[in-house]
């Protein structure tokens, strides 16, 4: 009976505080079920689990990340607590001590949370708002673009490149970013395109 | 990886060589200690350092950073010599019995047709011998002296035992044991496995490592098998994804190729991408290039990719130079020649080398833009943060961006695995104050940019405003649009040629896999080897059913894996000439007298029969190359060069510095340093408690690795006069740090031609952001060169000096 009970409906039962009656319904009685009365309601019960892998190496672990907060409308999620997915192939639940610490790597103090900007020679960052970042950004590539893209070599084939900007793409986006991001910068004419294949 | 994490569990023989997975990629590395627990397999480490895979090791013996050919090419000597080959796999299977032209030689550490100007080779000779019908000359007894396997044998002579110890430092005694070990992986019933990471790749002939042990495995009948293949463990999460989708100088997705100069149309470049079978009824499935190729055309720039104007082929750039990889384009920006650059995800103030050179071409920038989730030190190269980043921010003009993103736990979409596994995730929280995703970012430059080019014209506007963006919210792109756009679709209608009433493609559908793509832009396919990840079926990434029929670890409906949702790449050499699996007890597919079945996708064509077809269909030969032809820049056989910056004179070619076909450009052949001044063999590393310079950032994980430390020998402490737990100094011919010494048994002292080798162990994961202790990494000591073929950094390898110190001045 009792391997019948999937871990979310165990979990569930506890969390709403039918711990007790649960297990009475399966046959304990007196001691056990007093004990299940004294277990505070498990906080994970409470809280959405979304499936994920870890961020860091290729073997791709898989992770269940738990939020508070039920997806409706003005409610909105947190992170608390993060683990390893047991049904996982490769890591059936395990993580190293990277993985395990996932959390305070969602919630670093030292996360970007807004754009900045720094002038020629300034000592210092400023926040700057995000459509006058992208604006200014969009404007120094097409002007550098324009003055420097080349259409044909001396020998007067099309070559139509742009060599004066360059794009270091990253590791852990996604597929879906990275074909945005192989659209946009081929489209410009950019060759000074590499990724972290190499370090 | 040729096979998958899960497939380890299958092999006798684990040798961990070039990597650390049990301290780099832990719950990877369990599926060794359940090969040791239910199968009583054996693991080999081969390394500078004792590390933490050594100390669960059967088997480990030192090795000097940047010999690992010496070693191998030695292995391959033993198995020959000692009559330790597949015989049946490698006649079959491999090049072995092909000739090969008269005219190629090699000597004193040359192949023929060296260029000592250009640091290049005329690569003209390194071919096979063709027949009048226009097909490779074969002698199956493999007498022929020009025959692969007897230029093979007279290439590995030199490599003898002696010679190995005499390179490697590897004691003889230890060497012979593991020659033993790995040769026995000859037997039919046995297979062994190569796990590697950055410590094959960060070298000069970083490829060639590779290679060699390709060739080994190759000799021992263990590529397509379970249990077997060459295994790179890869660093990042998705960098496998990235490489795949060709965010690279000279590709484009799926192994394709940028265009070169010399390329002045497209049937200039299809002219020599015909892929004309080497062997009579071979697949050389690069036949089907052009298809691909026009597919991906399409889903760049859509209904404005004709076949008129060649697809839009002219639209893509081309390339004047080999490509305009990191070190390239960091050299140029150091002669002033870069205005812009922009870094996703991406930290190369710490993680490209020669960090002095890094932060002066960085200065010499119009602007910089950042993105990233983190506080990187690269957004911050000009700021003044003392002894760890000395600079004046006055003198330096860049405008710097830094834009947040959102990190893997806000995000939606795939990353593919080591095992080629495309999992999909879906974010649990929102972005942290005004983060965004680099998606989103993306779209918005683009936008911007097409709008300034509408309205104000400009440079060639064309592929911009052309581009291909249907996307349901051009200013958000979702991940779902784009991983159908990746996978392919039918642009338009086709039938079939003898029923018109037929149709074999229905307009708007999702196509189910890369065989039905075609070259007339009725398909568009953002990368041909992902097709099958999201058909009409529905997404295939986020497939979660852990059945495992047979127990082979395939796991065939968890995710997909490309290509085709093949979990073992080229699973046809499973089995023997007749189509019965080598090992029967490892059965993969066989031929059932009709076609191929089994527990994999076959990796041939379903119907092809056995003793007709090659098991390497990628390759015109159909069979898999010990001699590698022109393919590879520095070599068709690989040869041991020293690192550039190496503490002994390359004993098998004294004149020889470095590998004579890597590129270095003149500026850091002149800042390589000498023995004479910096003694010590150094190489870097990573910690397991660490992830490169993100985890830094991570609280736990700061606290248990806080501190910036290097890692030497008792005897080298004690020659030094250097304290456990002191300061030391590390310098090289281009910079300086200040750490803490770790004085440990795990590092000793090697011997190589007589001479006493001591090894300098410096991990990287400091920075000056983030929860932990300021300090420095290696990148400020490496040297400003790469591989000869692919231009990763000579990391692993290089010279410096170590001396007692106070530490960094305190100003």
């Amino acid at each position: 009976m009792l391997k019948e009970l999937s871990r979310r409906q165990f979990l569930a039962g506890g969390g709403a505080g039918l711990a007790g009656s649960a297990i009475a319904a399966l046959g304990f009685g007196g001691p056990e079920e007093a004990l299940a009365q004294a277990v505070r309601p498990f906080k994970l019960a409470q809280t959405t689990e979304t499936r994920n892998t870890c961020p860091y190496c290729s073997v791709a672990c898989g992770v269940i990340m738990y939020s508070l907060g039920d997806k409706s409308k003005n409610a909105h999620p947190a992170i608390i607590h993060i683990e390893g997915d047991p049904d996982h192939p490769t890591n059936r639940g395990t993580l190293c001590p990277k993985g395990s610490a996932l959390l305070d790597f969602v919630h670093s103090e030292t996360r970007t949370k807004f754009p900045q900007y720094r002038g020629p020679g300034q000592r210092e960052f400023k926040q700057i708002g995000w459509g006058e970042a992208l604006d200014r950004i969009a404007r120094l590539m097409k002007d550098d673009r324009d003055k420097n893209f080349v259409a044909t070599n001396q020998d007067g084939v099309t070559v139509n490149r742009w060599l004066t900007t360059g794009f270091l793409a990253a590791s852990a986006t996604t597929n879906e970013t990275a074909f945005l991001t192989y659209k946009v910068v081929r489209s410009t004419g950019i060759l000074a395109f590499d990724n972290q294949a190499r370090v | 990886m040729t096979n998958s994490w899960t497939d380890i569990k299958n092999t006798d023989l684990v040798i961990i060589m070039g990597g650390n997975a049990a301290e780099a990629h832990p719950c990877g590395f369990k599926w060794v200690t359940e090969a040791k627990a239910q199968r009583g397999a054996k693991l080999i480490v081969v390394d500078p350092r004792f590390t933490r895979s050594a100390a669960v090791a059967d088997f480990y013996a030192p090795i000097r950073q940047g010999t690992d050919i010496a070693f191998l090419l030695g292995v391959i000597r033993y198995c020959i010599e000692n009559d330790k080959v597949q015989h049946d796999y490698m006649r079959a299977f491999t090049n072995a019995p092909y000739l090969v032209k008269e005219g190629f030689s090699y000597q004193d550490g040359l192949f023929s047709g060296y260029d000592e100007a250009k640091r290049d080779y005329d690569r003209s000779s390194w071919e096979y011998e063709l027949g009048p019908d226009g097909y490779v000359q074969v002698d199956e007894t493999l007498q022929h002296p020009r025959s692969v396997y007897q230029l093979l044998k007279k290439h590995v002579a030199a490599y003898t035992p002696e010679m190995v110890e005499r390179i490697c430092g590897t004691p003889k005694d230890k060497y012979l044991a593991i020659c033993k070990m790995i040769s026995e992986c000859s037997a039919r019933d046995k297979t062994m496995t190569s796990m590697y990471a950055l410590g094959w790749t960060q070298h000069s002939k970083g490829a060639q490592n590779i290679r060699t042990m390709a060739m080994v495995q190759l000799l021992l009948g263990n590529i397509g098998v379970r249990g077997g293949g060459m295994n790179a463990l890869r660093g990042h999460s998705n960098i496998q994804g990235l490489t795949d989708i060709g965010l690279m100088s000279d590709l484009i997705p799926g192994y394709l190729a940028i265009p070169k100069d010399r390329e002045v149309d497209f049937s200039t470049y299809m002219s020599t991408r015909g892929f004309k079978p080497l062997r009579p009824n071979q697949m050389s499935y690069w036949q089907n290039y052009r298809k691909f190729m026009v597919s991906f055309l399409k889903s760049m720039w859509g209904p404005a990719a004709t076949a008129e104007n060649d697809f839009a082929y002219q639209w893509l750039p081309k390339l004047d130079v080999a490509g305009y990889d990191m070190l390239r384009t960091f050299d140029l920006m150091h002669q002033g020649k870069v205005n812009g650059y922009f870094c996703q995800g991406f930290n190369p103030l710490l993680s490209a080398p020669n960090r002095g050179k890094i932060t002066a071409s960085l200065s010499k920038l119009k602007f910089l833009v950042v993105m990233d989730p983190l506080q990187t030190e690269t957004s911050r190269f000009w700021k003044d943060e003392g002894v760890h980043n000395d600079v004046k921010p006055e003198s330096i003009q860049t405008e710097v961006f830094e834009l947040p993103t959102t990190c893997f736990a806000e995000d939606e979409g795939s990353l593919v695995s080591s095992s080629r596994w495309l999992q999909w995730h879906w974010p649990g929280q929102e972005p942290p104050g005004e983060a965004k995703t680099d998606a989103w970012i993306m779209a918005q430059l683009h936008m911007r940019l097409r709008e300034l080019y509408r309205k104000e014209g400009g440079a060639f506007p064309d592929p911009i405003v052309n581009l291909h963006w249907p996307y349901r919210d051009p200013q958000d792109p979702q991940p779902d649009e784009v991983a159908k756009e990746l996978n392919g679709y039918v642009v338009s209608t086709v039938t079939d040629p003898a029923d018109p009433n037929k149709v074999l493609l229905e307009k708007g559908k999702q196509v189910e896999s890369f065989g039905l793509l075609r070259d007339d832009g009725s398909t568009a396919c953002g990368c041909w080897i992902y097709t099958g990840s999201w058909t009409e079926r529905g997404n295939m990434m986020a497939r979660r059913d852990t059945s495992d029929p047979g127990n082979t670890g395939a796991y065939s409906n968890w995710a997909f894996s490309w290509p085709a949702n093949r979990r073992i790449l080229y699973n046809r050499a499973s089995a023997d000439l007749d189509g019965k699996p080598w090992d029967p007890k490892r059965k993969l597919i066989e031929w059932n007298g009709t076609a191929w079945t089994g527990y994999d996708v076959p990796d041939i064509a379903p119907t092809a029969k056995p003793r007709d077809v090659g098991p390497f269909i990628m390759n015109p030969e159909g069979s898999a190359r010990l001699f590698s032809r022109g393919l590879m820049r520095d070599g068709p056989f690989p040869a041991h060069y020293e690192p550039f910056e190496s503490p002994v004179v390359n004993v098998l070619a004294p004149k020889i510095r470095g590998n004579p076909a890597a590129r270095i450009f003149k500026d850091d052949l002149a800042a390589l340093g000498t023995s004479d001044k910096f003694p010590y063999a150094a190489t870097s590393y990573r910690l397991t408690e660490h992830f490169h310079f993100w985890t830094k950032h991570v609280w736990v994980n700061a606290v248990l690795q806080p501190e910036f430390f290097v890692e030497i020998s008792e005897q080298l402490a004690a020659e030094k006069n250097i304290q456990k737990g002191g300061w030391v100094k590390v310098s090289s011919n281009r910079g300086t740090v200040y750490a803490k010494a770790v004085v440990t048994k795990r590092i000793k002292p090697l011997i190589c031609d007589g001479k006493t080798i001591h090894v300098v162990g410096i991990p990287l994961h400091w920075g000056f952001t983030g929860a932990a202790r300021k300090g420095f990494g290696p990148n400020s000591l490496t040297p400003f060169v790469g591989d000869a073929n692919t231009d990763t950094p000579e990391f692993k390898a290089f010279l410096v000096n170590v001396e007692p110190s106070n530490g960094p001045a305190v100003s």
